[in-house]
């Protein structure tokens, strides 16, 4: 059987499993209201006078940095806790089929809730005429950075059967990852450090190459950064999972 | 069909599996006997592939679990200690699950869930949700999961905890008749279970194989195998124990009941060559010499949890024995 295979079987799996309690709905719920409630007023979306999502996708670093670890957070601790670990990686899949797959379930389950906020799509294209370019680069955009925030709750809910524990780690990580290129930040960084430097490690920011979606640059030295951090973080979920029962 | 050979597992210090060497073969039904702690689940996750050992090889059906795990694993149908499972899932979509995890599609699909449900008895509860189940059901359920592929290699940990006396008995003939054409491992501390399924056992013990052989060449070790126990009356107790221990074959005699009337003894043989006839000597000893009538005589098999008390205890005696070492130093 081929790899695709196993992965998709375990796709199906954890796909059907959000949806089958209630955490799928509560989630899609929080995630459109809260959505909708920072554009609107917080992004003072009808105050702009422009025809675009740029006081919608300027939440989604935020937003995301504690809905996509929520979702993450049971990943692996709750395989752990209730022992299920133990049978899905002695079924004659490798692990990293089992890591792929179940990301890419959430990674799936979180796109579907970005899909749902077609209804702000819509408002803007009755109201006015937006670039529609420019959206579909912020959406591929959200859906990178939540890819990135998710493989990272992987990695830490890897390390703990504690979901609490595992949800605060990689809300703390994300966190940092958004700070190094967060403008306060960096310019409170620049008053003593030298600019190459400031410029370093802002790279490693994600609201650094999410900027270039916002604005409808499809750069692919971002997706690069995207998809490497993703890479490594899976990698990492490995690496903690192997460990773990080598001891 | 299972090869182990030498495998150690440490955790830190402590060495939780100590060079562990058996084999099991098509036909052959294997009891895993041993205290909390021993190394029994510890052991049976190694064979799976679950953790590596920290040395030693396994072998499955030919393939080296560490080299060509996913090959080793197609054979083996596996039943976790605890019976873990999808909570939020139905049986039904929990057992199609693992039947896809197998290759199984379609018809073939559903022909293995229904195989497997019907075997475990599961028709009643296909469509609950599994947290909504007894732990019985959700027992039987895991257990379903590792025979929906009809492996040849079975390792079941634990597989009658948990369920009431009939499904015990019930799973226990189903691990019997299964053995005949599949190679079987599974743990227990219930020893009737060994008598009942096992064509072998091994016990371990502080992670190291204490015994091995068929549940009768284990009862053989008890030291009560092969002795007498006899029903007199008439008698007085003090003078049946005197008797007793100067009769010819005998080692030691012990008094087991006496009510005035009745006194039973049990008569232990002290290996000399009489053993094989040792009821018909003894009956014949007291017949000739006394005029006490014998109410009942019978050779006793000795008994497997005498065995298993016997040989696991060592880890008491041998905490003894290295305080005395400790204090002697």
């Amino acid at each position: 059987m081929s790899a695709w295979t196993n992965i998709r079987t375990v796709v199906k799996r954890e796909l059907a499993a959000y949806f089958d309690s209630p955490v799928a709905y509560v989630f899609i719920v929080i995630y459109l209201l809260l959505a909708g409630f920072f554009t609107f007023t917080f992004g003072a979306f009808f105050d702009r006078g422009e025809a675009s999502l740029g006081a919608f996708f300027m939440w989604m670093p935020w937003l995301f940095l504690f809905l996509v670890p929520a979702v993450g957070m049971r990943l692996w601790s709750e395989e752990r806790r209730s022992g299920t670990m133990e049978l899905l990686l002695t079924f004659p899949i490798t692990t990293w089929q089992a890591i792929v797959g179940k990301f890419l379930a959430s990674w799936l389950f979180l796109g579907i809730a970005l899909a749902l906020t077609f209804p702000v799509w819509l408002t803007v294209n009755i109201l006015g005429d937006p670039d529609n370019g420019v959206i579909v680069a912020g959406y591929v955009g959200s859906l990178l950075l939540a890819g990135t925030y998710l493989a990272i709750s992987s990695a830490t809910s890897a390390m703990t059967r504690n979901q609490v524990v595992s949800f605060i780690l990689s809300v703390v990580i994300c966190l940092l990852l958004v700070l190094v290129g967060f403008p306060p930040v960096t310019d409170l960084l620049a008053r003593w450090a030298a600019p190459w430097f400031v410029e370093g490690v802002a790279a490693f920011s994600v609201l650094t190459h999410f900027d270039g979606f916002q604005k409808g640059v499809l750069d692919s030295r971002d997706v690069v950064f995207f998809a490497s951090v993703i890479g490594f973080a899976l990698f990492v979920t490995g690496v903690v999972l192997r460990a773990q029962r080598a001891g | 069909m299972i090869k182990v050979d030498n495998l150690t597992r440490t955790f830190g210090p402590k060495t939780a599996v100590d060079k562990v060497s058996f084999q099991v073969e098509r036909g052959e039904v294997l009891g895993f006997l041993g205290p909390n702690g021993a190394g029994k689940s510890t052991t049976m996750r190694m064979i799976t592939g679950y953790i590596p050992p920290t040395s030693g090889r396994v072998e499955v059906c030919g393939f080296d679990v560490a080299e060509k795990p996913i090959e080793a694993r197609r054979r083996i149908g596996y039943l976790p200690e605890s019976a873990p499972s999808y909570h939020d899932m139905s049986v039904a979509s929990f057992l199609g699950f693992a039947a896809e995890m197998r290759g199984f599609r379609g018809d073939e699909k559903k022909r293995a869930v229904g195989k497997a449900v019907e075997t475990c008895f599961l028709e009643s509860v296909l469509h609950q949700s599994i947290d909504t189940l007894s732990k019985g059901f959700r027992h039987r359920t895991c257990l379903a999961q590792a025979l929906i592929h009809d492996p040849e290699v079975l390792i079941l940990d634990e597989p009658t905890d948990g369920l009431d006396p009939n499904q015990k008995h019930e799973v226990r003939s189903l691990i019997k008749r299964m053995g005949a054409n599949k190679a079987i491992i599974f743990s227990t501390h219930i020893l009737e279970e060994v008598e009942a399924a096992c064509s072998r056992a091994i016990i371990i013990d502080r992670g190291a194989i204490v015994a091995n052989g068929t549940p009768d060449e284990l009862k053989a070790r008890s030291d009560r195998a092969g002795a007498v126990l006899m029903t007199l009356r008439g008698p007085q107790a003090d003078a049946v124990q005197q008797a007793f221990s100067r009769l010819p074959g005998v080692a030691r005699a012990e008094i087991v009941l006496a009510d005035g009337a009745k006194v039973a003894v049990r008569a232990y043989p002290d290996g000399s060559p009489l053993d094989s006839a040792f009821a018909a000597h003894i009956a014949q000893q007291v017949m000739g010499r006394w005029s006490w009538t014998i109410e009942e005589l019978h050779t006793e098999e000795g008994r497997l949890d005498d065995v298993f008390r016997a040989i696991t205890r060592s880890d008491t005696a041998r905490d003894a024995a290295r305080t005395a070492e400790a204090a002697a130093a």
